[in-house]
C-alpha cells in the first residue's frame, strides 16, 4: 500500500497547489479577499504532502519493492544501502518527484518565513510558485508516475548503472536540483513583483537569500559533477563543453549575474527591469537545461531514458512559464522605473559590466550548445566543442576577470581613479612577475593557459584587498563571503590553467616489475591482483609511487572493475593528491604479450579547480548567513523600507 | 559525463564486449609517439575530434575500440609528418564537419563565429544607457581601471 | 525604455522555441553518413581474413561490375541478424566483398561456418583503416561500389529483409 499512499499524497499536493493558485488569483483580482488567509497554510501543507510522497518513494526503494515498476527498472536487491537510497532519484521519475518536493518545501518556507514583502506581492509570489508546481505535478501524474505498479512483481530488479554507484554522483543531481528549484523561487518572486508592480529594494532583499542559496547549490553541484567526471571516467578530463555540462553551467552563469544585480537593486534601488529579466532568464536556463538533458534532442545521450514525449511535456511547460513571463515582462516592465544612472567608476558600474559580460558568456554557451540543432534542421551536422567555447568564451571572460579585480575595491556611487590605481598596483605587479616567471620557466604553453595563470595570481591578490585595513573580526560576513568567493574563482582558474599548461601524460604497456616516470614520481608496477566488492569483481594494480630521488613512497591501487547487475566494466582511477598536484593512474587492458596498459598522469595543481569551487560555495554560504542575520536584525529594529547603504555586493 | 551515456548504450552489448577485447588494440591507440612535440600535436588534435561510436566524447578520452583505431590513424599520420589540420581535413572529408569539434567557417557556421561580435555590440548598447554621461572624465578613468 | 526592446526577449524565446520544437518533431537520427558517396574508393590492400577466401584490395572493385562492400565482424550481433539477407543478396547474383573489422581469423571462420558465407573476397581490417577511409562509422554497414570503383550508396546498420530489393536496385543503378 506504500505506493498507493504515495500516489494519493501526490494527487492531494497537486490539488492543493491548484487551490493555492486559484485562491491567489481570485484574491489578487479583488474577488475573494476572504481567500487570502488560506494561501499560506495551503502552501505549507502542500509542501508537507509532497515531501511525504517522496519519503514513501524512498521507502519503496529501500525495501526494493519489485512490484513497483520504477524500483524494478532501477534498483536491485543486492545493491549497497546508500545506492538503494540514492537510486530513488537516479532516474527520471524519481528525480522529477525530488524536484517538486524541493519546490513544495521552498513554497512552505516562503509561506512560513517571508514577512517583509507587501501582502499582495506575497500572494502573487505564492500563486506563481503554485502555477509552476502544477505543471510539474501534471508532468509526474500524467506522464511519469513514479508509483506505477507492475501487473506482476518482477523477480529481480535491473539495477542501477554502476557509474552512478558512486558517493559523489549519488548527491550530485539533488544538489543541482536544489539549485534549479531555488531559481524557480526567484522566478516566482520576480513574477509576483511584476504583477503587483512592486519591484524595489525590499523585493530584492526578499529574493536575495533564494538566489544566493540556489547559487551555492549550483556551484557545489557543478563542482561535484566535474570532479566525478574527472576521477570516474578514467581519462582525467574535468570539462568538455558537453551539452549536459553546459546545461548545468548556463543556470549558474545566469544565477551569478542575478546575484550581483540583486545587490545593486537592494543597495541602490536600480537595475530593476534588468534584475527581473535575469530572474526569468535564470529559471529559463534551469528549464532549458532540464529539457536538453531529458529530451535527448542533442546528441549527448544522457543516462536518463530519453523520451520525446517527456521532452514535449517539458517543452510545453517551458513555453507556458517562460513565454508567459516574458510576455508579462514586455507588458509590465515599461511601468518599472529602472532607477538612477551610474558612474562608470563605481561599485555598481563594475557590477553592471560584470552582469553584461556574464550574460554574454551565457549567450555564447547557449548559442554554441544549440547551434548543432540549427544546422541539423538545415541538413548539415556540425559539432561545437572546446575549440569554439574556449577562445570565444575568453573574449568575455578575460575582461570580466579585470572587472572582478577592480569591482570590490570601488566604492558605491563613485570613486576616484587614483585610489583604484594605487590599490591595484600590487596585483598588477604580481601579474607581471608571474608572467615573467612563466615565460622563463614554463616552456611553451598556449596563450589561454598563460593568461589564465597570470590573471589568476593577480585576481587572487586583488580579491583580498577589500580586507586591507579592516578589523578582520569585525568585518561583516558578507564581505568575507565576497572575498572568499572571488578568491575561489582565482583558485579554480589557476587549477584549470595549470592543468592545461603543465599536464604530463604517460601511456605505457608495463610488465610487472617495470618502473615508469611521470612528473615528480617514479612508479613501479608490483603486481596485478584480483579483488572483490559487494556487487563487483576487479583486477587491481599494486603500484609503488615514489617521489623521484627520495625514499618517501606510497602504494596506489587503480582497478578495472566488472560490475554484475547490470554487467558493466568501469575503471577506478587511483589518485594521489599532493599540495602541488595530483598523480592519476588508470589500469587498462592486458596486452597479448602479458603486459598491462597503464595510463599515468601528473596534473600540477589540478585539485585547485575543485578547491576553488568549494571556496566559491563557502563564500556564498558566509554571505547568505551574514545577509540573513542582518535582515533579521534589520527587521527587528526598523521595518521601514529603506535605501540603506549595503556594505558589499 | 559523456562516458556515462555511451556506457548505457553499450550495456545492451556486453556480450560482445569480451569478444571485441580479444583483439589487441591498434598499436598507437594506447601508445604515445616517441617525439614529445609530435605527441603533443597529436594529443591536441585528438581532443578536438569526435568519437564515432560514443557520440559525445572526443577520441582522446574514449575507450571505444573505434576511437582507439582513430587515435592510431591520427598518431601514425602525425608521425609521418602530416600537419594536424591536414589530418582533420582527411577525417572531415570522410565524415563531414560532424567529426571535428572545431567548426570550420562556412556558409552554415559563420553566424556562430559572428555571435561574439553581435553580443559585444549588444553589450555596449545595453551598458551605454546605464551610465551617466555628465562626467566626461568618468569614461577615461574607467578604461584606466580596466587595464589595472 | 521603448516597448519594442521589452519584446525582444520574448522574440528570442520564440526563436528558441521554434528551433527546439522542430528538433523535437524531427528527431535527429544518430547515424553519421559517409561523405565518400560519389567518390572513388580510396586505395587499400587488405590481407586475407580467412584461408578459403582471397584477400581484398580497392582494385578488386574496379572490374566493370558493381559490387557490395560489407563491413562486418564476428563479434557484432546485428551481423548475425543480417547474414541470411546477405545470403539472399548473393543468391540474387550480387557480388559481396567483406571487410572484417578487428577480428581474429579463427573467430571469422567460426562465424562464417555458423551463419553462412556469402562473400567472394574478405579482407582483414584490424585497424579499421579501410572503415575510416570510406567514412563508415559502425558495424555492420554495406556500400554499393560501381564498376569503376566509385561508391554510390551506403546502407547503415544491419540489412533487413525489406532492404534486399533496395540494395539490388542500387546495384542495378550502379551498372
Amino acid at each position: 500500500m506504500i505506493a498507493e499512499a504515495g500516489l494519493a499524497c501526490l494527487w492531494l499536493a497537486a490539488a492543493l497547489s491548484l487551490l493555492q493558485l486559484l485562491a491567489g488569483g481570485f484574491s489578487l483580482a479583488g474577488k475573494g479577499a476572504q481567500l487570502a488567509p488560506v494561501i499560506r497554510p495551503v502552501a505549507i501543507l502542500q509542501g508537507l504532502l509532497v515531501t511525504a510522497a517522496f519519503v514513501l518513494l524512498i521507502w519503496l526503494f529501500l525495501r526494493t519493492d519489485l512490484s513497483v515498476k520504477l524500483v524494478a527498472m532501477n534498483s536491485h536487491s543486492a545493491k549497497p544501502f546508500l545506492y538503494k537510497f540514492a537510486g530513488t532519484w537516479g532516474n527520471h521519475e524519481g528525480s522529477m518527484l525530488l524536484w517538486v518536493t524541493i519546490m513544495g518545501l521552498s513554497g512552505s518556507c516562503i509561506a512560513l518565513l517571508e514577512k517583509r514583502l507587501r501582502s499582495d506581492t506575497m500572494i502573487a509570489t505564492l500563486a506563481a510558485q503554485a502555477f509552476v508546481s502544477i505543471g510539474f505535478y501534471a508532468f509526474l501524474l500524467f506522464s511519469s508516475n513514479p508509483f506505477e505498479r507492475l501487473p506482476s512483481p518482477a523477480p529481480e530488479g535491473q539495477g542501477l548503472n554502476p557509474l552512478l554507484q558512486d558517493p559523489g554522483l549519488a548527491f550530485h543531481p539533488p544538489t543541482l536540483y536544489i539549485g534549479y528549484v531555488g531559481l524557480s523561487v526567484a522566478f516566482s518572486f520576480a513574477v509576483g513583483a511584476l504583477i503587483t508592480r512592486n519591484v524595489g529594494p525590499v523585493f530584492a532583499r526578499a529574493m536575495r537569500p533564494w538566489v544566493l542559496g540556489a547559487w551555492i547549490f549550483l556551484t557545489l553541484g557543478i563542482t561535484a559533477g566535474s570532479y566525478w567526471a574527472y576521477y570516474e571516467l578514467g581519462w582525467g578530463g574535468w570539462w568538455f563543453w558537453d551539452p549536459v555540462e553546459n546545461a548545468s553551467l548556463m543556470p549558474w552563469l545566469a544565477a551569478t549575474a542575478l546575484l550581483h544585480s540583486v545587490s545593486v537593486l537592494a543597495t541602490r534601488g536600480a537595475l530593476r527591469t534588468w534584475t527581473i529579466m535575469l530572474a526569468v532568464v535564470a529559471f529559463s536556463m534551469s528549464m532549458v537545461g532540464t529539457f536538453l538533458v531529458r529530451s535527448g534532442i542533442l546528441t549527448s545521450v544522457h543516462a536518463f531514458a530519453v523520451d520525446p514525449e517527456r521532452g514535449s511535456f517539458i517543452l510545453a511547460l517551458l513555453a507556458i512559464y517562460i513565454g508567459g513571463s516574458l510576455v508579462l515582462f514586455a507588458v509590465r516592465a515599461s511601468t518599472v522605473r529602472e532607477g538612477t544612472k551610474f558612474n562608470y567608476f563605481s561599485r555598481e558600474g563594475a557590477l553592471v559590466m560584470n552582469n553584461v559580460l556574464l550574460t554574454a558568456i551565457l549567450g555564447i554557451v547557449l548559442i554554441g550548445t544549440l547551434y548543432p540543432l540549427l544546422t541539423e534542421a538545415m541538413g548539415t551536422k556540425v559539432s561545437v566543442g572546446p575549440p569554439y567555447f574556449n577562445p570565444v568564451g575568453a573574449i568575455f571572460a578575460l575582461p570580466m576577470l579585470l572587472v572582478m579585480a577592480a569591482g570590490p575595491i570601488l566604492r558605491w556611487r563613485g570613486d576616484s581613479g587614483r585610489r583604484l590605481v594605487n590599490l591595484l598596483a600590487l596585483p598588477a605587479l604580481a601579474t607581471a612577475v608571474t608572467l615573467l616567471l612563466v615565460i622563463i620557466f614554463g616552456g611553451s604553453i598556449g596563450i589561454l593557459p598563460l593568461l589564465g595563470l597570470v590573471l589568476a595570481v593577480g585576481l587572487a591578490i586583488a580579491s583580498v584587498i577589500p580586507l586591507f585595513g579592516r578589523n578582520l573580526l569585525r568585518t561583516p560576513l558578507s564581505i568575507w563571503g565576497m572575498v572568499i568567493a572571488h578568491l575561489g574563482i582565482a583558485v579554480a582558474l589557476f587549477g584549470m590553467a595549470s592543468e592545461s599548461a603543465f599536464n604530463q601524460e604517460v601511456l605505457v604497456a608495463s610488465n610487472v616489475g617495470d618502473t615508469h616516470e611521470v612528473g615528480p614520481y617514479t612508479l613501479t608496477l608490483n603486481a596485478i591482483d584480483p579483488v572483490a566488492g559487494p556487487n563487483w569483481t576487479a583486477l587491481e594494480a599494486n603500484i609503488t609511487a615514489q617521489v623521484t630521488g627520495s625514499n618517501a613512497s606510497e602504494i596506489i591501487t587503480p582497478q578495472s572493475r566488472n560490475f554484475t547487475s547490470p554487467t558493466m566494466q568501469t575503471s577506478e582511477a587511483a589518485l594521489l593528491t599532493r599540495w602541488n598536484g595530483q598523480l592519476y593512474a588508470v589500469l587498462g587492458e592486458e596486452n597479448d604479450d602479458g603486459r598491462w596498459q597503464l595510463r599515468l598522469w601528473w596534473k600540477p595543481f589540478v585539485p585547485f579547480i575543485w578547491y576553488g569551487g568549494l571556496l566559491i560555495g563557502l563564500g556564498g554560504l558566509l554571505a547568505l548567513i551574514g545577509r540573513t542575520a542582518r535582515d533579521i536584525k534589520r527587521r527587528r529594529y526598523d521595518m521601514q523600507d529603506s535605501d540603506m547603504q549595503g556594505e558589499a555586493a | 559525463m559523456r562516458i556515462l551515456f555511451c556506457m548505457t548504450l553499450l550495456l545492451g552489448m556486453t556480450g560482445i564486449a569480451s569478444a571485441q577485447q580479444s583483439m589487441p588494440p591498434a598499436p598507437y591507440a594506447y601508445q604515445q609517439l616517441d617525439d614529445p612535440a609530435q605527441e603533443a600535436e597529436a594529443k591536441a588534435l585528438m581532443e578536438t575530434l569526435r568519437c564515432l561510436k560514443c557520440q559525445s566524447q572526443s577520441i582522446a578520452d574514449s575507450d571505444a575500440p573505434m576511437a582507439g583505431d582513430m587515435r592510431h590513424q591520427v598518431r601514425t599520420r602525425i608521425a609521418a609528418g602530416d600537419d594536424p589540420e591536414a589530418v582533420r581535413a582527411w577525417l572531415v572529408e570522410r565524415y563531414g564537419d560532424w567529426v571535428s569539434y572545431a567548426p570550420s567557417v562556412s556558409a552554415m557556421t559563420w553566424p556562430l563565429w559572428a555571435a561574439p561580435l553581435a553580443l559585444l555590440v549588444l553589450a555596449v548598447f545595453l551598458m551605454r544607457g546605464r551610465f551617466r554621461r555628465s562626467n566626461a572624465q568618468g569614461s577615461a578613468n574607467a578604461q584606466d581601471g580596466e587595464q589595472g | 525604455m521603448t516597448s519594442w526592446k521589452l519584446w525582444l526577449p520574448f522574440a528570442l524565446f520564440l526563436a528558441f522555441f521554434g528551433l527546439v520544437a522542430s528538433g523535437l518533431l524531427s528527431p535527429s537520427d544518430q547515424t553519421i553518413e559517409s561523405k565518400m558517396i560519389g567518390k572513388p574508393l580510396p586505395a587499400f590492400d587488405l590481407p586475407p581474413a580467412v584461408t578459403d577466401r582471397p584477400a581484398l584490395s580497392a582494385a578488386d572493385f574496379a572490374t566493370g561490375e558493381p559490387k557490395l562492400l560489407n563491413i562486418f565482424a564476428s563479434w557484432c550481433v546485428p551481423c548475425i541478424a543480417e547474414a541470411p539477407h546477405l545470403q539472399a543478396l548473393a543468391d540474387a547474383g550480387a557480388t559481396i566483398n567483406g571487410v572484417a573489422i578487428r577480428d581474429k581469423p579463427e573467430d571469422i571462420a567460426a562465424f562464417l561456418a555458423r551463419n553462412g558465407n556469402p562473400y567472394t573476397k574478405i579482407g582483414a581490417d584490424n585497424l579499421s583503416s579501410v572503415q575510416l577511409e570510406i567514412g563508415s562509422s559502425g558495424v555492420p554497414e554495406t556500400f554499393v561500389v560501381d564498376g569503376k570503383g566509385v561508391i554510390t550508396y551506403q546502407h547503415i546498420g544491419d540489412i533487413r529483409a525489406s532492404d534486399v530489393p533496395l540494395l539490388l536496385e542500387k546495384l542495378e543503378e550502379a551498372q
